[in-house]
């Protein structure tokens, strides 16, 4: 199905399942610890063996001796491969370092040996008895350093306007730098795999993944073989993030391991090596201008930042939101990515924006205060409703003010204290802030199977669940588009063996993913049709029916089984649009004026997203981008040591997700939207936008509590207690 | 920076490596028996003596419910309950646990009779990816149990007072349990309605 302009009016604008809050149909599953994940499909493959990394303790530099030889004795071990018996192995355009083979270390706990065993005891006991030795190159790992150097070096992504001359004759302008950490997805799960490539022929994985064909096509790649010898299962997935985009060292070592010992190989990264073995977000520092008018109205921003990342890698692009998210008739946006020696880089929960929109939305606070303005008014006051670059693209929907005035009123904004520092508590100071929120709405193109047997209907796509709810989704789809309930659709996902998907990322997939099962619907509906020779049918309550026809759907094929494929294809008229996700957020914090600990007391968010597919799970995407968003305004960091370079805090004790404690009542209203232009179903993506702008509503509400304007995540105690007025 | 040098392994993984070279040290062949009542049924298991709780549950008895996040007792997805108590499974050894009583997810309740607590956590849709979940829901049923035996934490107020099942409780007494999804507001709304069943 192609999908080739804005739709018109159809049956999601009627929907009796769609938009209507479900259960997750595979809650009972994951309440009842029987959702299968990677390592432990005991089931799926007899005789596994268990593998077990090794990782490189230096940066960079060349491995010059590996002595194996204690642990291939040791008991139970059937295989010890190591990095220098192989020839670097082919690495897929989605990784930038490479994932096994050869001498050269290009990052910390890079994979430079696996060790097979019976159990997972005997293979981490036989690890420990490798013994490495390094040369190590000295590595640039040291961010301020290559700000200092690089600062305005490079040509801007975007310049429109004349920002100078727009900064001269501004009556007021910013100028502050501020910066994020780097951060781990830090997903509950581990990376893992088990692989049976017994007789070097096909390979079959069963692993936990965001993206069915990408990894397929990068482990042919990384084996050079064709990718029909690999099957790829990944039906439930204990998180990603985006840390799961991507073919890993998990999947590898354990394919190299299988084929080694010709018998099925499981792998599970071991917690404290997947900080620096595996990818993250990198920590930006950013130099943010606005210029304004006297009556508030921007008119230039000039946003610089750098990211690092390993050469050949893009970093964390925190430049973009603000291309487009404001008004303003001059912009100057500049990303530098550098090259630098720590781990991989790459892609974490609403990439850019999550680090951009932390900075901008502060930066916006700030002016809002220069110019003795509300901050929600400020940022009404400068909405547009066009691209500010291109202003001959429009935004398809924009409802951002909306989302604004509705969350000031809910939130009672009106009557939060307005003085720094102002109001108090026994020994706690109390804020208020709030930020807006914008994230893209791609699509990708998405394919479905769909099976209709005896009057029930099978759903196969390689689309994965993480934990969003695409099981339910496409459930939902399903049954609203051949009139059928959702117990009589069964949905099955994560296997090669299906059409492929959008998979999940970029907040697309369940936009894209539902508009796919939609297609194979439609097209298994003409399929019917045909077979009963009528032009049109109606299919609704389970049947079918056309003129003077009404038949059961289970009575349409004698018991045969029916089955229709289609892909959903996006044009590119969207080209010529701006399909965007906005959102607003109001935080309320109390600061211990003593120790300087900030906690946060309630949580709201406003989106505007299109067409909420199912509001349970909507809902719980957006709670989880919020309490992310506290982490990482709060606590996530990974440090540098920028002498070896690595990350420091390299496990789940010493980097801090927000925990039980961290979170309050948060609430969630979605804006009673719809956006034709973005798919069939006319709903687009909220996983990321629920992260947008949240460490900044924190940000900005310390400083209201405090009067302390922190610069620098995560705002731990120690930088705000210098800065806290006398208690 | 500038000088090439040859290192072994680093000083920040001697620790990891130490540990490993001790428990290898030990192991080469030491092995026991060790018998556990897992959800009200006796298993006789031989094993590695370095094998944990966690995996004999996961590894030997296939009990996969019971999740392993980081195995080094930071995440909570291993907790389960033994003799009462609710632990985190990887941060023991099985042959421990002798004659002990081992309540895991499997034990709480299957697809066709869930616990209260399973059924809670499906009405407020306290999870996401699901993989903190089984850890998460052994965790609150212990907690409920402690408030009710009048175990006090970091936020109770008065120790001789019987306690009272607040929110400031709850959060407290989850919080060794990670939910990277966020699910933490959900969790808690599925734990009250359990604790308002009860009383």
């Amino acid at each position: 199905m192609d999908f080739n302009q804005s739709t018109e009016d159809n049956l999601f604008d009627h929907a009796r399942i769609i938009g209507k809050p479900h259960a997750r149909i595979d809650g009972l599953l994951k309440v009842t610890g029987r959702a299968p994940y990677a390592y432990e499909r005991h089931d799926v493959v007899a005789n596994q063996l268990v593998g077990y990394p090794v990782c490189a303790t230096i940066a960079r530099g060349k491995i010059t001796h590996m002595d194996a030889s204690a642990a291939r004795a040791a008991p139970g071990v059937a295989a010890v491969i190591t990095t220098l018996e192989l020839e670097p192995l082919a690495r897929a355009d989605s990784n930038v370092a490479h994932l096994f083979g050869g001498a050269t270390v290009e990052h910390y706990h890079q994979a430079i040996a696996v060790v097979v065993a019976g159990t997972l005891e005997q293979a981490r006991g036989a690890a420990s008895l490798i013994d490495v030795r390094y040369e190590e190159a000295p590595g640039v790992f040291d961010l301020e350093d290559a700000w200092s150097r690089l600062q305005n070096t490079s040509e801007p992504i975007a310049h429109i306007g004349d920002v100078d001359a727009a900064f001269d004759a501004a009556p007021m302008t910013l100028d502050e730098t501020y910066r994020t950490a780097s951060q781990s997805h830090a997903m509950m799960e581990p990376h893992a795999s088990i692989v049976d490539w017994s007789d070097g022929g096909q390979m079959t994985v069963w692993t936990s993944n965001q993206m069915i064909e990408w990894t397929r096509q990068a482990l042919a790649t990384t084996f050079d073989i064709d990718a029909d010898r690999i099957r790829l299962e990944s039906p439930y997935v204990g998180g990603g993030f985006g840390g799961k985009l991507w073919l890993r060292a998990d999947a590898v070592l354990a394919a190299l391991g299988s084929r080694e010992t010709g018998r099925p190989v499981k792998v599970a990264l071991p917690r404290p090596m997947i900080f620096n073995n595996a990818t993250h977000r990198s920590g930006t520092i950013q130099r943010l201008r606005i210029a304004a008018g006297s009556d508030g109205k921007i008119t230039a921003f000039d946003h610089s930042a750098i990211s690092h990342t390993l050469p050949g890698g893009s970093g964390e692009d925190a430049v973009n939101q603000t291309r487009c998210f404001y008004a303003g008739e001059n912009r100057r946006v500049a990303h530098h990515p550098i090259d630098m020696g720590l781990p991989e880089s790459a892609d974490m929960r609403a990439p850019g924006e999550a680090s951009g929109l932390a900075v901008l939305e502060i930066a916006m606070d700030e002016m809002a205060e220069k110019l003795g303005m509300d901050p929600v008014a400020f940022r009404i006051l400068n909405d547009t409703q066009v691209n500010p670059e291109e202003p001959s693209k429009p935004f398809t929907e924009r409802h951002f003010v909306e989302c604004l005035r509705k969350g000031a009123d809910t939130f009672g904004w009106a009557k939060r204290n307005l003085k720094p520092g102002g109001q108090r508590e026994g020994q706690w100071l109390i804020g208020h802030g709030m930020a807006g929120a914008y994230r893209g709405a791609p699509t990708m193109t998405s394919g479905a199977r769909v099976r209709l047997q005896n009057g029930r209907l099978i759903v196969e796509t390689d689309m994965t669940d993480i934990g969003t709810g695409s099981y339910t989704i496409l459930s939902q789809t399903a049954a609203e588009t051949m009139g059928m309930e959702m117990g009589d659709v069964e949905v099955r996902l994560g296997n090669s063996a299906y059409p492929t998907s959008s998979g999940s990322g970029g907040q697309f997939g369940a936009t894209s993913a539902t508009a796919g099962v939609y297609a194979a619907c439609v097209a298994l509906q003409a399929q019917i049709a045909k077979r009963l020779n009528v032009d049109e049918a109606r299919f609704e309550n389970g049947r079918v029916v056309a003129g003077q026809l009404d038949l059961a759907l289970a009575d349409v094929a004698d018991g045969e089984e029916i089955v229709a494929e289609d892909t959903i294809n996006f044009g590119d008229f969207k080209d010529e649009l701006e399909i965007g996700t906005f959102g607003a957020h109001f935080v309320e914090v109390a600061v211990n004026a003593y120790t300087g600990e900030t906690r946060v007391r309630r949580m709201l968010a406003v989106c505007d997203a299109g067409r909420i597919l199912n509001p349970i799970t909507a809902r719980s995407q957006v709670i989880g981008g919020m309490t992310m968003g506290v982490g990482a305004a709060l606590t996530e960091g990974m440090s540098v040591d920028t002498e070896r370079g690595f990350f420091v805090n390299h496990d789940l004790a010493g980097y801090e997700v927000a925990v039980h404690a961290d979170i309050p009542e948060q609430e969630v209203i979605f804006l009673d939207t719809t956006d034709a232009a973005s798919s069939p179903l006319k709903a687009k993506g909220v996983g990321e936008l629920g992260i947008c702008g949240v460490a900044a509503a924190i940000g900005n509400a310390i400083y209201n509590a405090t009067g302390v304007r922190i610069r620098e995540y995560p705002m731990t105690l120690d930088r705000i207690i210098e800065q806290l007025p006398a208690a | 920076m500038s000088m090439l040098k040859t290192l072994e392994h680093s000083l920040s993984d001697r620790n990891e490596q130490g540990r490993h070279l001790f428990m290898n040290s030990q192991s080469s062949a030491e092995r026991s028996n060790v018998s556990l009542v897992v959800n009200g049924e006796r298993h006789q298991l031989e094993l590695d003596n370095r094998t944990t709780l966690l995996d004999a549950l996961r590894e030997h008895l296939t009990l996969t419910g019971t999740k392993k996040g980081c195995d080094h007792g930071q995440c909570g997805a291993c907790t389960v309950s033994v003799n009462g108590e609710r632990i985190n499974a990887c941060l023991t050894l099985a042959v421990m646990h002798e004659g002990d009583d081992i309540s895991t997810i499997e034990g709480v309740g299957g697809v066709e009779h869930l616990d209260p607590m399973q059924q809670a956590f499906v009405d407020h849709d306290a999870f996401q990816c699901g993989y903190c979940t089984p850890g998460q829901i052994c965790s609150a049923k212990a907690v409920l149990d402690e408030i009710q035996a009048g175990l006090p934490s970091h936020v109770t107020k008065d120790l001789n007072a019987p306690i009272e099942i607040s929110d400031a409780e709850i959060r407290e007494r989850m919080s060794g349990n990670l939910c990277r999804c966020g699910a933490y507001a959900n969790i808690l709304k599925a734990i009250n309605q359990v604790a308002e069943a009860r009383s």
